[in-house]
């Protein structure tokens, strides 16, 4: 329980290396996490070979969510779409490096849920996106 | 009379659990659901040793015995409110299902395009999507009573929406994240005067002020068991005869029938006409029960108990710097208290507070439009009951010093 507010988990959310918009962007996402509110909007750029070149998120939550937002597009950056769509629940886990309750994995996941509604191009972000 | 909050604590076995070792529950989470005393958890307990059997039509002991508990139970939570009969006391699941029941059975009898239904901006979302369902299958419209910057519902703006002549006036008596105590009785008397019919939100009124329903003079008046003492899945809908004895029913089924017929039925009378099917027996048990320990303590003295815990966290949150608390002073608002720190989520907040077995929530709490209004999307939010007691808003103080530090 006391590694819930790692060093790196705290400094990712005070200073996010990833935080902001891309304009222009080929892909853009936003929802909300419909327990707490929290928002996330991802913007990525893809080369046309299908490869992630840059990616940001902006949006409000806490540190859990907000860090493994940034864990999570700092790790993306020059993966594939393809690559991306297979990233699931325990990927974001091992990136954090720590054990969530069903509430506070709701927080650690809205990223990723983002971010694959949105390169599927998905009108809604689901949670059959990251079981 | 002060509360003798040592008995009382001891009534209430899960106060002295540890979470883990070294780390004892401080409960600060009532406004969301309340602890329960022995005494309710006892009555229930009773029940299943001695006298389950489905309720009424039974003439076998069991029987007979189960449907006196059960309506036993009614006649005092009636009594609690001071409604003058126990037909007016119709068991639900909770609140949510109480003010659903009034839009689906009063508001699509008697609701059509076009007719206005006012509630306000510090309401719960039980009181605002059984609203929106109405607008959108009949196209009635919804206005609301604006909330202040400190947290008070904005009269003038409420008797100018009533010129426009509104069917019902639906609204919290005190609002889950302010914590505001409204002013219900002249909200519902100037409702009347306009011509309309006014239901009371009382899921934290009816645990923390003692309620009267001639002195309110609500048509409609929605209240949950699990907020004050008593168990989950069980609530009520108190409501004026006249109008529970014109309402169609609302589900159909056994019980609320007086006769069926392979092609049609005739409703069953008051209070049976709403509530088909097997009830909640024992919970409605435990609720009476539960109003059975709050009018023994005295819904006065609970009430007097909670303002001074109030007052005092009000002043030592205060004095923290970089907290911010939402809501009225303390004169005006139960024991609610909704804060935000500078740098830090709520969820944060309350997950660093939870290492040291502080129970407090954090989120929009089921408002998220007031939410929106004070351009926050969460808040952390600690509630203090008949239970609660200084020592434990001292524990709840040096805890945010201690998030502070974190993020420090
Ligand atoms: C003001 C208010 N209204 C309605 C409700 C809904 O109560 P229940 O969930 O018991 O239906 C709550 C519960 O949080 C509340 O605080």
């Amino acid at each position: 329980m006391d590694d819930l507010y790692r060093e790196v988990i705290i400094e990712h959310y005070k200073n996010p290396s990833y935080r902001g918009k891309l304009d222009p962007h080929d892909i853009s996402f936003a929802d909300n996490n419909p327990l707490c509110g929290d928002h996330i909007q991802i913007d990525l750029q893809v080369s046309a070979e299908g490869i992630v070149t840059d990616a940001r998120f902006d949006g409000q939550g806490c540190a859990i969510s907000q860090a493994s937002a940034d864990l999570l597009l700092e790790s993306i950056i020059g993966k594939t779409l393809e690559d991306v769509k297979k990233i699931n629940k325990d990927y974001i886990l091992d990136l954090l490096g720590i054990e969530l309750g069903p509430v506070r994995l709701k927080c650690a996941l809205l990223s990723l849920k983002v971010l694959k509604a949105g390169v599927y191009g998905l009108q809604e972000a689901g949670d059959d996106l990251v079981e | 009379m002060t509360l003798d909050l040592k008995k009382i604590r001891n009534d209430f076995p899960i106060l002295g659990r540890q979470l883990r070792p070294g780390v004892r529950l401080t409960y600060l989470d009532s406004t969301a659901t309340a602890q329960k005393p022995l005494q309710v958890i006892e009555a229930m307990d009773e029940f299943y040793r001695k006298f389950n059997a489905n309720i009424h039509r039974g003439v076998h002991t069991l029987a007979e015995e189960s449907t006196a508990l059960y309506e036993g139970a009614r006649e005092r939570i009636a009594k609690f409110i001071n409604a003058s009969s126990a037909r007016q006391v119709i068991y639900t699941r909770n609140t949510t299902e109480a003010i659903n029941l009034v839009a689906y059975s009063w508001a699509r009898a008697n609701l059509k395009q076009g007719d206005l239904v006012i509630l306000t901006e510090m309401e719960h979302h039980s009181n605002l999507v059984p609203w929106h369902m109405l607008q959108a299958e009949r196209g009635i419209e919804l206005e609301f009573i604006p909330v202040t910057q400190d947290g008070l519902l904005d009269l003038d703006a409420y008797k100018t929406l009533l010129e426009r002549q509104p069917k019902l006036v639906s609204f919290t008596h005190m609002s889950n994240v302010l914590g505001t105590i409204n002013p219900a009785a002249e909200i519902v008397h100037l409702a009347h005067q306009a011509g309309s019919i006014a239901l009371v939100d009382g899921a934290q009124s009816a645990p923390h002020l003692k309620v009267d329903m001639q002195a309110l003079d609500a048509d409609f008046y929605a209240f949950s068991a699990h907020k004050m003492c008593g168990p989950t899945g069980i609530g009520v809908l108190y409501g004026k005869t006249t109008l529970l004895e014109t309402m169609p029913p609302f589900l159909g089924g056994g019980d609320m029938i007086r006769e069926v017929k392979l092609r049609s039925f005739r409703a069953n009378s008051l209070p049976h006409k709403f509530e088909a099917g097997t009830p909640a027996i024992a919970e409605a048990i435990g609720f009476g029960a539960a109003v059975d320990y709050l009018t023994s303590l005295g819904m006065d003295n609970i009430a007097a108990h909670e303002h001074e815990i109030s007052e005092y966290a009000m002043e030592r949150l205060e004095e923290i710097p970089g907290l911010k608390l939402f809501g009225p002073s303390a004169d005006k608002k139960g024991g609610v208290a909704s804060f935000i720190l500078d740098g830090v989520h709520p969820h944060d907040v309350a997950q660093i507070l939870d290492q040291d077995g502080i129970a407090v929530r954090a989120g929009h709490h089921c408002a998220q439009p007031l939410h929106e209004k004070f351009q926050i999307p969460a808040t952390s939010r600690a509630s203090f009951y008949l239970y609660n007691t200084k020592e434990e808003v001292d524990l709840l103080v040096k805890g945010i010093y201690k998030v502070k530090e974190m993020f420090g």
